[in-house]
């Protein structure tokens, strides 16, 4: 018995997303990250879960899983901070930046905060060079960041 | 200065189809379905079109190796935009949505496909809520769906998004990322155009590239093969970052001189420091020392001087920075990113970051250079996929045009051991 269930709003979004689809295991990663983002973690039993509607075995979820950076076995802040340190932001300072955040945060690079409310990652380029340093806060992109910039940013989620 | 992508890119709205309507958007349709699917492939050949997404192979070609009488065939627009500097397709996807579903709809009827998929990375699910509407929007008015404009061709476009995987941005491990696997690269042959996605043939092309498809419908192929060099046609996104005053995405007429790219367009290099280095084509490409900055950026030109065009990320270093620094980020990206499938990539790259590493901590000894390029040797051109290739090309430029500031660091005493 797996303890994880799709609510009813998952399950009409799980089955658009297998729509889409002629082979449903393309669905693969859509269901991830539609469980992802509503629980802030990928469980076990939400693996055995995403099995069955797919098909497959858990084990087959899980090794897909496992070789994407953007699912996560354990649960995540309520906001993901994925700070950027390739090549053009490297040129423009990050290091300095994320040592910045790491500190405001109380944390270090990879961690979650006590509240549940951060989880600070480093994160390869995340294509918005031309605004370097930058930084993505769930689904938002935050370019020409100064330590200004980043607490303005952070002091302003609730 | 021609510009054809960007030509109204900062128009209030343009995303929305009302707007892209008004500035003559999806009038290539009907002239597209008036004449013979094929005759679509011959105009994108004799356009000489190349693919943007980082290889340059000619986008009609590419279209033309379809084999021959099997259905389905299936079109995937990579927007997995993940080369270090790269961020030209994020501005298209945000800002002008209906002209890669335009150029893919082209693209779809020239080559008899009924079914596209828009692999977008992970990190781009902003982008795909802004894509899905612009999707709805062009059902919604007939551009997509059963029967479009009363032609009997038959098209649906869905987004798919991937998890964070740079590998995925090669055509093969970008199929096996969509078909629900791990993002891994396939053996070629078969290629894409034989046994693509769900071993099916399919079409794999990149934003950009697509998005020059209703230009070429719309004005014909010889107005845009009059631009550009003899074998470099067109025009192409740069996008600028690193020390320059205005970095910034930049449409260029291909051919142009990098000087003017890197001076008059992104202002030059700030702070009052000089130019000391520029990477191409995106950290996959070889860096360039400052003496070859008059390079006309095209295929031919910068191949020519010793590196590549690929997608066209310009990277531009200046003198405050020691090239070992920048050449260690950039293995360590590749170390993150390879798959682990191929011995020489998985091992290879790590190998070269922890000997990079030691040189940094002023631990090196002078043969560290010789066991560097021995091990770019045994790993270039000896794996799956490029990516192994692409760990190598910043190491070997930088040995070649920077070995002095190599040598900076032999000088030092040892940084005590961490």
């Amino acid at each position: 018995m797996s303890g994880f269930i799709f609510s009813e709003k998952q399950e009409k979004e799980v089955a658009r997303i297998i729509a889409k689809y002629p082979f449903k295991k393309s669905a693969m990663l859509p269901l991830l990250t539609l469980v992802q983002r509503d629980e802030r973690v990928v469980s076990p039993d939400a693996m055995v879960a995403i099995s069955k509607k797919l098909d497959c075995s858990p084990a087959y979820v899980q090794s897909v899983m496992s070789f994407y950076t953007m699912y996560h076995t354990e649960k995540v802040g309520k906001y993901m901070i994925l700070f950027c340190i390739n090549i053009s932001c490297q040129l423009n300072g990050c290091d300095k930046l994320l040592e910045h955040t790491a500190k405001k945060l109380g944390i270090k690079v990879g961690e979650t905060t006590g509240d549940e409310k951060f989880t600070l990652h480093r994160e390869e380029c995340l294509a918005d060079c031309t605004r370097a340093p930058m930084m993505r806060v769930n689904d938002t992109y935050y370019g020409d960041l100064t330590e200004q910039r980043i607490d303005q940013v952070l002091d302003s989620l609730d | 200065m021609t510009q054809i992508l960007f030509k109204n890119i900062n128009a209030k709205d343009l995303h929305t189809l009302k707007v892209y309507e008004e500035q003559g958007g999806y009038q290539s349709l009907k002239k597209a379905f008036a004449r013979k699917p094929e005759e679509i492939i011959e105009m994108v050949k004799a356009s000489g079109l190349r693919g943007r997404g980082g290889a340059g192979f000619p986008a009609g070609l590419k279209w033309s190796f379809l084999a021959k009488n099997v259905f389905p065939r299936y079109l995937c627009c990579n927007a997995d935009e993940s080369e270090p500097g790269t961020c030209k397709d994020r501005e298209l996807l945000l800002k002008n949505p209906h002209m890669l579903i335009e150029g893919m709809i082209l693209c779809s009827y020239a080559c008899q496909i009924e079914t596209g998929y828009i692999y977008m990375r992970g990190e781009f699910h902003d982008l795909s809520f802004i894509m899905d509407k612009a999707l709805e929007e062009a059902h919604a008015k007939g551009y997509l769906g059963k029967n479009i404009l009363g032609s009997g061709f038959n098209l649906d476009i869905h987004t798919h998004l991937g998890a964070g995987a740079y590998i995925c941005g090669e055509e093969s491990a970008l199929l096996n990322s969509l078909e629900g696997g791990r993002g891994e690269p396939r053996m070629k042959p078969p290629f894409p155009a034989v046994e693509g996605l769900y071993a099916k043939p399919t079409v794999i092309n990149n934003v950009e590239t697509l998005c020059v498809v209703p230009y070429i419908v719309n004005e014909g192929a010889e107005k845009y093969a009059a631009l550009g060099t003899e074998k470099s046609k067109g025009t192409k996104l740069v996008s600028v970052s690193g020390h320059v005053k205005k970095p910034g995405n930049y449409e260029v007429v291909l051919g142009t001189p990098t000087r003017e790219i890197i001076y008059d367009l992104a202002g030059g290099i700030r702070d009052g420091n000089k130019l000391k280095a520029f990477i191409p084509g995106g950290s996959s490409t070889p860096m360039l020392p400052a003496d070859k900055v008059d390079v006309g950026y095209d295929y031919e030109a910068i191949a020519e001087a010793g590196s590549m065009l690929g997608s066209g990320a310009l990277i531009v270093i200046d003198d405050s920075v020691n090239i070992v620094e920048t050449t260690l980020r950039l293995i360590s990206f590749y170390m993150h990113e390879s798959c682990g499938k191929c011995t020489p990539c998985r091992e290879g790259t790590r190998w070269l970051y922890q000997i990079v590493e030691r040189i940094m901590q002023n631990k090196g000894q002078l043969e560290y250079i010789d066991k560097l390029e021995d091990i770019c040797g045994n790993m270039a051109m000896k794996t799956f996929c490029p990516l192994a290739d692409a760990c190598v090309s910043p190491v070997v430029s930088s040995i070649k045009h920077f070995r002095s500031d190599y040598e900076e660091y032999f000088k030092k005493i040892p940084v005590s051991s961490v």
